[in-house]
């Protein structure tokens, strides 16, 4: 059953960052170009991906965390309704309010209402996909307001008025030189004898923000988890700049997208494992919060929570597709990619890259929106190995290419080709002669274990990318048939 | 229909038909049979992992310990309300619920912990008078937490069992720190630059 059959909307267009401005294998090919981008993407992936290994290879449970990490979200999506009504009644029982938003649309103006009621102009910001997704930057700006990103990395993209290339560090497509004059360059009183080592400008974020945490009067949060049975938030993060904003501000604005609800408390013992070793590669990330409504004299007094659909329930509708909102957004199926790895976070078009992105964004949009991403893989299958909670990116990948095939009404040389070798592949007969015209291709290869690339248009924009092995001198058959002849 | 109706009448619509809901396999494990000395000593292996200073002492010398550890730190030590009279270092001060971000002015804050998980190196802080409220164990720029051998558990699993999911909790893994260049660790951005961890036992 798909959304569109059932009448569920996916997210808009014209607000927020789930579309590219052009497909997939265009944008790719000029990032493939950029040098500086693949050594620094290369760079930064391999290190990741050890220390991940390594981590993740000290626990002998690590397999059945998994499971448990897959099960309990299962479990979830399948009573999703009533896991966030039990939430909503938890955080209001605590002294927060619960706002729902069913697109990015409204989730931007009930933020910056509740913004503007404080009569802030300012606000700091935690590191939040939900908020990149939506837009929110954008629309704070609209009405007046300021938004400081305080995540090193988003403070990074945000003074280099870039876009994020990633999930976990969004910066990750600079290098400690770029980002080192990205500073200079931005940050008013920067020393100028500031170097390119990592550390020193970590401590030039921390003056920069200083001053900004300590005046600031609004913070606006993403969550990683949500419990429904006990209305705890749970914030999960290296720096402490998401502490300063859950604790300092007198007023909390959280926007949480729907699926990240867990049903119990017990359940962060799951996630609380899986995450850091998938996403950072530690064994737990420096700073974990977690709160409950108001606490009288400790923190933000005043609390909202904006429950987020945009598109999430269009994708809870495919029974295939669903499993993406599984995600809890570690960056592991990132970091392995091959394809990531060479074309960067910024071709998907999207703040979900990678290969979650390229199951999530599609269905978020509907697929005809995204319809290059489900193709922007090699269906190796690493990213189904290393997701902590076992999405089956690749089967989903096939499945969204199927969906789109199925979406277009104009024939394609493609679907011609393909319809031709069907026809061939259930008839014995028409097989045979299909097999032995093929071999003609023996001739084309001059001796090569492949045939040349250069065959004309329309062939040419199927085997540009791909290589087509120069037919044997006998199939398969042919040769059962001459050894078992007896 | 207001939005809450609209979503809710979406995932009903989404879900369709319901059967039942597969049981969840919880066959990780969820106790850590090691004995204790050996969980300490993984406990400590973990933090100087992440760059956190352990100094382990008896029961009756904490304040001394603290003192010792403090001794090169610039400002005033600010403890948490509930931490005992016998651990606090000579000269230090009361949290006398001044405004949270006027904590900044103080060189670094004592306080006690409500759980430690061995196998991560974590420390959490729920808020309680032995704990203090958040922003205490957050502006100073060095932190240091007593953590008692009793308090220390294995695994997370163990350390979740014990806390408060209604208070305000704070798990703290090392000092605060950034993977955001070039994914390589930096220790010391925004939270505590210097963790010290005083282990009793």
């Amino acid at each position: 059953m798909t959304a569109v059959f059932l009448g569920i909307p996916t997210a808009p267009p014209g607000v927020g960052h789930l579309r590219g401005d052009r497909s997939f294998p265009d944008a790719a090919r000029e990032a493939l170009r950029d040098g500086q981008l693949r050594a620094n993407l290369g760079h930064a992936t391999s290190t990741i991906r050890a220390k991940r290994a390594a981590v993740v290879g000290e626990l002998p449970d690590w397999a059945e965390l998994r499971e448990a990490g897959r099960a309990i979200k299962a479990a979830t999506m399948a009573r999703l309704d009533e896991h966030l009504i039990a939430l909503e009644e938890q955080v209001t029982a605590r002294g927060g309010t619960v706002h729902w938003a069913r697109d990015a649309i409204e989730a931007n103006a009930i933020v910056t209402r509740l913004v503007q009621a404080t009569g802030a102009d300012e606000v700091v910001k935690v590191k939040s996909m939900a908020t990149q997704e939506i837009g929110l930057n954008e629309a704070l700006e609209a009405a007046g307001i300021t938004a400081h990103e305080t995540d090193l990395a988003e403070l990074i993209v945000q003074l280099g008025d870039d876009k994020p290339s990633h999930i976990l560090v969004p910066a990750i497509h600079k290098n400690r030189a770029e980002i080192r004059e990205i500073f200079l360059r931005t940050m008013p009183g920067a020393d100028p004898d500031l170097t390119d080592d990592p550390r020193q400008l970590a401590m030039a974020a921390r003056t920069h923000l200083r001053e900004r945490f300590l005046r600031a009067r609004v913070a606006i949060s993403g969550a990683n988890f949500a419990v429904a049975e006990t209305g705890t938030l749970a914030v999960v993060e290296s720096e402490g700049n998401g502490r300063m904003c859950l604790t300092l501000p007198d007023t909390l604005i959280t926007v949480m997208g729907i699926e990240k609800v867990v049903p119990s408390w017990r359940d962060l013992e799951v996630y609380l494992q899986l995450l850091p070793r998938s996403s950072t590669g530690e064994r737990m990330n420096p700073y974990t919060s977690l709160w409950a409504g108001v606490t009288p004299g400790d923190g933000p007094q005043e609390f909202h929570l904006v429950l987020l659909d945009n598109g999430r329930t269009a994708v809870l509708a495919d029974e295939v597709g669903r499993e993406a909102l599984h995600c809890i957004r570690c960056s592991a199926c990132l970091n392995v990619c091959p394809v990531y790895e060479r074309t960067g976070g910024h071709a998907y078009g999207s703040v979900y890259p990678g290969p979650i992105g390229a199951i999530l964004s599609p269905q978020l949009t509907g697929v005809e929106d995204n319809a290059s991403l489900p193709y922007a893989s090699s269906l190796c299958g690493a990213c189904y190995d290393v997701c902590p909670v076992a999405i089956d990116i690749p089967s989903i990948l096939v499945h969204l290419r199927a969906e789109h095939v199925e979406a277009q009404t104009r024939t394609t040389p493609e679907a011609v080709a393909f319809r031709a070798l069907s026809k061939a592949m259930s008839s014995p007969r028409l097989w045979r002669l299909a097999q032995r015209a093929a071999g003609l291709g023996r001739f084309l290869a001059r001796g090569k274990t492949t045939l040349p690339n250069a065959l004309p248009p329309p062939v040419s924009t199927w085997t540009r990318t791909r290589d087509l092995p120069t037919p044997p001198a006998k199939t398969f058959t042919q040769q059962w048939a001459e050894e078992h002849r007896s | 229909m207001s939005s809450r109706e609209e979503i809710l009448g979406r995932i009903r619509t989404a879900l369709g038909e319901r059967g039942p809901v597969s049981p969840v396999t919880r066959g990780y494990r969820t106790v850590d049979v090691r004995p204790a000395e050996v969980l300490l000593d993984v406990l400590v292996d973990r933090l100087e992992d992440y760059k956190a200073t352990v100094v382990r002492c008896g029961p009756d010398e904490v304040a001394a310990t603290v003192a010792t550890a403090l001794a090169a730190v610039q400002g005033d030590v600010v403890v948490a309300p509930g931490v005992p009279s016998a651990w606090r270092p000579e000269g230090s001060v009361e949290d006398d619920g001044r405004p949270a971000v006027d904590l900044a002015g103080y060189g670094a804050t004592l306080t006690g912990v409500s759980a430690a998980v061995a196998e991560t190196g974590t420390l959490v802080l729920d808020g309680s008078p032995l704990c203090g409220r958040r922003a205490l164990s957050l502006l100073p720029d060095c932190l240091v937490c007593v953590v008692e051998a009793a308090q220390v558990v294995g695994s997370v699993p163990e350390g979740l069992a014990v806390l408060d999911p209604l208070a305000p909790l704070t798990m703290i893994s090392g000092p605060s720190a950034t993977s955001d260049i070039e994914l390589q660790r930096v220790e010391g951005v925004h939270g505590p630059r210097a963790l010290i961890v005083v282990l009793v036992a």
